[in-house]
């Protein structure tokens, strides 16, 4: 199979799964937004728009199998990542330069794996402080300090968190550095890019990987009004 | 001379019949090899060039089993691949009057009545097929908006017949022939052999007592080691002797030592003293100098030459207390311009480069060492605008810029001639055999198409002929003779004796262990040649030229010190060798050069010039190819003539004024 | 030309005597050195000295000294070919150092070129993957006329910029990943570029890239390293298109 046999299949799966994850990240940003609205134009009656999303992406059919399509995503994006790791450390041979890297070569897209690593701790911390609390929580029936669905209180709660705060600053800034490099680079995998395209491509990384990791951060700050 | 040794005309090999139609008849009647019987026989091929690369590939092609040597890491690398400016060919896609005759007679009048008409007629009638292949192979030739084909100028020429790649023609047409070599190579019909260089040809006698090219003995350059090969037949397109002048525009590993080998096994030297002077080179900077970069002879057509008229304006100059554009027009002398009014710029190599030492002798020059002239390109950017002038010159003004630290776009170039390209060589027939049987020589190797001079653009041209058209047909003349006689063992006799020969010399090299490198004996060479076998000769230089040479063999063999170990990688060993060779070829120049009492192309003889300079040719008693005979170690070698016939060209005085 | 000034350079070269055996750095010092030398010329001085003291040279691969052939191949201070853009080793000048100042040369390092000896590697990999498929399958004699195929000049120049790499490995040698892609996608673009390469262009793309992966080349990661450091300026724009020439051939497999 040339997806796992060649080295551009290879770099194909990086890309493809890189690309549906990023959409993922868009998708996800968007809907954490209805939090920030929430905060800003709170309803009436006290209950949050967030909620009914979140309820919405309980533990429907179509919801656990989107989970466990993205699980697919990461884990494949992972495995390939270290597989493709180790492939590159062994083409580049025992003995390393003595001076090197005088290249003006983008920081992130040296320290991809780095950035990603980083990435799927932060991963491991928003799983443990959302996902594990309401999807699973659901599905487990565990009760917990509030509802499954209750996305909002859970928001507000985990962001009063200073340390959690501190975590997800470091984690959008990995997210962002390697969105940077990441969306034009699958683009350039996948063929997508050309020498007017390249540019542009770069720049549309910048901006969508700003726009993601704004959206997030939108809501960390939203969480923090709400918590004064 | 006490006799006169003249070649019978029928070892020339030429078909019968009118100049024009000498080609296919050749090819009607020449003898095949069936495709099975070319599976049985092995071709050598030496270097691997447009010449070598090109024949390699196509003798692969046709199921002939090829072994191809080259001293690069890799094919790719020969010293083809700096040819910069394009190849000629008579396609007469621009409609201004081209025709293969027209390309005949600029070759051979460029030639300056040297070179043998039927080779250069056949040289031109090709020259459209090499065009066609090299486009079917992806050579991405420059091209009109219309995606035609664009043509360009070169010197010598009156029509636009030069098709090019930017300035990396030479590259792109290497390309080509190194891509079907490749694909040969992954056939399995071309063995390829990098890091190896040929030390010397086997002889075996056949049945009749002829002695025939079997094979070689080369030494791989990595290991050391000396190794055998046995074929059919040996072809060498090892390129020219340029470096016998140390700095010259040949690449460093460019040597004339394949050539030397076969001389001594008896192919015959060709007009030796045939070397081109490039006009167009950046000039000398210092002692530690290790080599010449050629700017492409395309600059003339938009760049104008020129040096002051006024001898002070040259001294102050010189002394770098004005620069060349503070010169006002009007006392600047566009020397080609006023000298040649029909071709101004566009002169041939040898007029211009000649021009340009006798301004700069006359005190004209334009640096400190007093040893350039100006290439302005102020007109054409005027006339065309920087952009037009980027996108045609463009890489070539960046190399000038690297190398020189100076923005061509805003300083006039300094240009001065330097050695470039060895029109001389070994001796071929019509087939281009040498003098040995079964042993073919191609490319800037032999001596046959480019007479006294070559025009530009014509070797990439000569180098794919022979590789590509020329030699795939004549080898089968020779081979089919040869179906019988099954492949040789390297064990033989005659491959024993010819590598103690190789062993005994390096092991004498190593022996010397003196005090000299072999770089400073080279340079000192070099300076032998230029000052006395250079661009302007004289009868008391060539016999001082002489003597010196013979003072350095005895050097070398006293002085010189070779580092290392002969059986493993050794560069030093490998430059030495050369370098002996190259000795006897600086010799092999000088005699040339004395006995030719006649200026004529790259041979300028100062006592044969006509009251305005100008080459003056003794046709009466020169026209002739001068081939010398090797006669044994320490021995006078025998000249040789092969009297020049022109059936088809009224021989004329050069003119390129009106 | 520019002023001539005179440095002193202090070098650490590399010095291994075979692919096997064990390498190091060696320090050397070389006066007087003119800045209108190139490298090259500062390292044959510096060879001049060892050999006159009976040492044995530094070798190092170069030939024609006019940046075409390909054949130099030095790491200095970190990248490869020096710094300077757009060059090859042979066209640095020692113009670009200052006076007393360190430089290292080191050989490429990758896995796919072995040292041979000191700075030489052997980079017959690149030859195997233009054996796989860098060439159009056309006999000699058996083409049409050059005017019978039209090609759009923009066509012709984008692949002459492709075709103008000279193979000298600098890509391989900058990349983190030992990648030969840019090397690979030169060559596949300059074919998939025009009417004569395109006929064979997905089985050249597929045989190319597949001998490149199995001579062990690195998988790319679109550092840029290799565009950066490509003395002929070829972009990865040819990559883009190598990529795709491969998936399309894939999927119509």
């Amino acid at each position: 199979m040339w997806l796992a046999s060649s080295s551009i299949g290879r770099k194909v799966v990086m890309s493809v799964t890189g690309a549906s994850l990023v959409l993922f990240l868009t998708f996800h940003m968007l809907m954490n937004l209805v939090y920030v609205y929430d905060v800003a134009f709170p309803a009436a009656d006290g209950t949050h728009y967030y909620d009914k999303v979140c309820e919405f992406l309980g533990t429907n059919w179509y919801a656990l199998l989107g989970t466990a399509g993205l699980g697919v995503l990461v884990v494949f994006h992972l495995c390939y990542a270290f597989w493709l790791t180790v492939q590159n450390r062994k083409a580049r041979g025992n003995q390393r330069y003595a001076v090197s890297g005088k290249q003006p070569v983008h920081w992130a897209a040296k320290n991809m794996l780095v950035l990603g690593i980083i990435i799927l701790c932060g991963l491991f911390a928003h799983l443990a402080h959302f996902w594990a609390n309401m999807m699973y929580a659901e599905l487990a029936g565990v009760e917990g300090q509030y509802a499954p669905t209750a996305g909002f209180d859970w928001i507000t709660f985990q962001f009063s968190q200073p340390l959690n705060i501190a975590i997800y600053v470091v984690w959008f800034a990995a997210i962002w550095y390697h969105l940077t490099h990441g969306i034009w680079s699958s683009m350039q995998t996948l063929g997508l890019n050309g020498k007017q395209w390249l540019d542009r491509w770069i720049c549309i990384s910048y901006v969508w990987a700003t726009i993601i990791v704004l959206g997030f951060a939108a809501v960390v700050v939203a969480a923090l009004v709400q918590g004064m | 001379m006490a006799t006169e040794n003249i070649l019978a005309p029928e070892l020339s090999r030429i078909p019968e019949g009118k100049l024009a139609d000498k080609w296919t008849n050749y090819k009607a009647h020449q003898k095949l090899v069936n495709p099975a019987n070319k599976r049985k026989l092995d071709i050598i091929v030496v270097g691997s060039g447009l010449a070598g690369g090109a024949a390699a590939a196509t003798l692969g092609e046709l199921g002939f089993k090829v072994k191809c040597f080259c001293i690069q890491d890799s094919p790719r690398r020969a010293h083809s691949i700096a040819a910069q400016g394009g190849i000629n060919a008579a396609k007469n896609y621009q409609n201004d009057g081209d025709s293969v005759y027209r390309l005949f007679y600029d070759t051979i009048k460029g030639g300056d009545y040297r070179a043998r008409e039927a080779n250069v007629y056949r040289l031109a009638e090709v020259s459209n097929n090499i065009i066609d292949q090299c486009v079917a192979q992806g050579v991405p030739f420059a091209r009109e908006y219309g995606g035609t084909l664009a043509n360009r100028s070169f010197g010598g020429a009156q029509v636009s017949r030069t098709f090019y790649a930017k300035g990396q023609t030479g590259q792109q047409l290497l390309l080509g022939a190194y891509s079907s070599l490749n694909r040969q190579i992954q056939k399995g019909n071309v063995t390829m052999y990098a890091r190896r260089e040929m030390q010397d040809v086997v002889l075996i006698k056949d049945e009749k007592g002829v002695e025939r090219a079997r094979g070689i003995i080369v030494r791989n350059l990595v290991t050391g080691e000396l190794e055998r090969y046995s074929a059919h037949c040996v072809i060498i397109a090892t390129g020219g002797y340029g470096n016998a002048y140390f700095l010259s525009t040949n690449a460093m590993s460019c040597n004339g030592s394949a050539a030397i080998q076969i001389y001594h096994k008896g192919a015959m030297f060709a007009n030796p003293c045939y070397a081109q002077i490039h006009p167009t080179c950046i000039p000398v900077h210092g002692d530690i100098q290790s080599k010449l970069t050629l700017m492409s002879e395309s600059l003339r057509n938009d760049g104008r030459i020129w040096v002051p008229k006024k001898l002070e304006d040259a001294k102050r100059l010189q002394r770098g207390e004005i620069k060349g554009h503070q010169i006002p027009e009007e006392d600047r002398d566009y020397y080609l311009e006023r000298r040649y009014p029909a071709f101004g710029n566009l002169v041939p190599r040898d007029v211009a480069s000649r021009a340009a030492k006798e301004r700069c002798d006359k005190g004209y020059g334009v640096n400190s060492t007093g040893l350039a002239v100006f290439l302005d390109f102020d007109d054409a950017i005027k006339r065309l605008g920087k952009a037009a002038v980027a996108d045609k010159y463009g890489n070539l003004f960046q190399m000038y810029q690297k190398i020189t630290d100076d923005n061509p776009y805003e300083t006039p170039m300094m240009i001065y001639p330097a050695i470039h390209y060895t029109m001389g060589g070994i001796w071929v027939d019509y087939e281009l055999q040498t003098s040995v049987k079964g042993l073919f020589c191609a490319g800037e190797a032999n001596f046959s198409d480019h007479g006294a001079n070559r025009l530009g653009a014509s070797a990439l041209m000569q180098g794919l002929a022979d590789g590509y058209f020329v030699l795939p047909y004549t080898i089968q003349n020779y081979l089919a003779d040869q179906i019988q006689v099954p492949r040789f063992s390297t064990d033989l006799p005659e491959f024993d004796e010819a590598q103690k020969g190789v062993e005994a010399k390096i092991a004498k090299i190593m022996a010397v262990q003196g005090s000299r490198t072999v770089d400073s004996l080279h340079k000192e060479l070099g300076h032998i040649m230029w000052e006395h076998v250079g661009m302007g000769r004289t009868k008391a230089g060539l016999e001082e030229g002489l003597k010196l040479l013979a003072a350095l063999r005895e050097t070398f063999w006293k002085e010189v010190y070779v580092p290392g170990q002969a059986n493993s990688l050794n560069v030093e060993l490998d430059k030495a060798i050369r370098l002996l060779d190259f000795i006897e070829i600086g010799e092999l120049m000088a005699r040339d050069a004395l006995h030719r009492e006649e200026s004529c192309g790259g041979h300028f003889r100062e006592e044969h010039q006509t009251e305005e300079g100008e080459a003056k040719r003794d046709d009466e008693h020169f026209m002739y190819v001068g081939c010398w005979k090797y006669m044994g170690e320490g021995k006078e070698p025998e000249l040789w003539k092969e009297m020049l016939n022109y059936q088809e060209i009224k021989v004329q005085t050069r003119n390129y004024k009106n | 030309m520019g002023k001539e000034s005179f440095l002193n350079v202090n070098l650490k070269v590399w010095r291994q005597r075979g692919p096997k055996e064990k390498g190091e750095f060696k320090t050397y010092r070389v006066e007087h050195v003119s800045t209108e030398m190139s490298f090259f010329e500062m390292m044959d001085t510096l060879n001049e000295q060892l050999i006159n003291k009976h040492e044995e040279p530094i070798v190092f691969d170069h030939d024609c000294r006019e940046g075409i052939c390909g054949t130099c191949s030095l790491y200095i201070n970190g990248r490869p070919h020096g710094i300077d853009n757009a060059i090859t080793t042979c066209q640095l000048h020692m113009r670009k150092f200052t006076n007393e100042c360190t430089i290292t040369v080191e050989p490429w390092r990758s896995a796919g070129f072995p040292v041979i000896r000191d700075l030489m590697v052997d980079r017959s990999a690149f030859d195997k993957i233009q054996q796989a498929g860098g060439y159009t399958s056309i006999n000699c004699g058996a083409a049409q006329d050059a005017n019978a195929i039209l090609i759009s000049k923009v066509d012709a120049d984008e692949a002459m910029d492709s075709a103008s790499c000279i193979g000298c490995g600098a890509c391989v040698a900058a990349c983190k990943n030992g990648s030969a892609m840019l090397f690979v996608s030169a060559k596949v673009s300059q074919f998939a570029l025009l009417p004569q390469g395109r006929v064979e262009a997905a089985r050249r793309a597929k045989a190319m890239v597949a001998k490149m992966d199995e001579l062990g080349f690195g998988n790319c990661t679109n550092t840029r390293a290799c565009e950066m450091e490509c003395p002929k300026s070829v972009k990865i724009s040819n990559i883009a298109r190598l990529n795709r020439e491969f998936i399309k051939a894939k999927l119509a497999d």
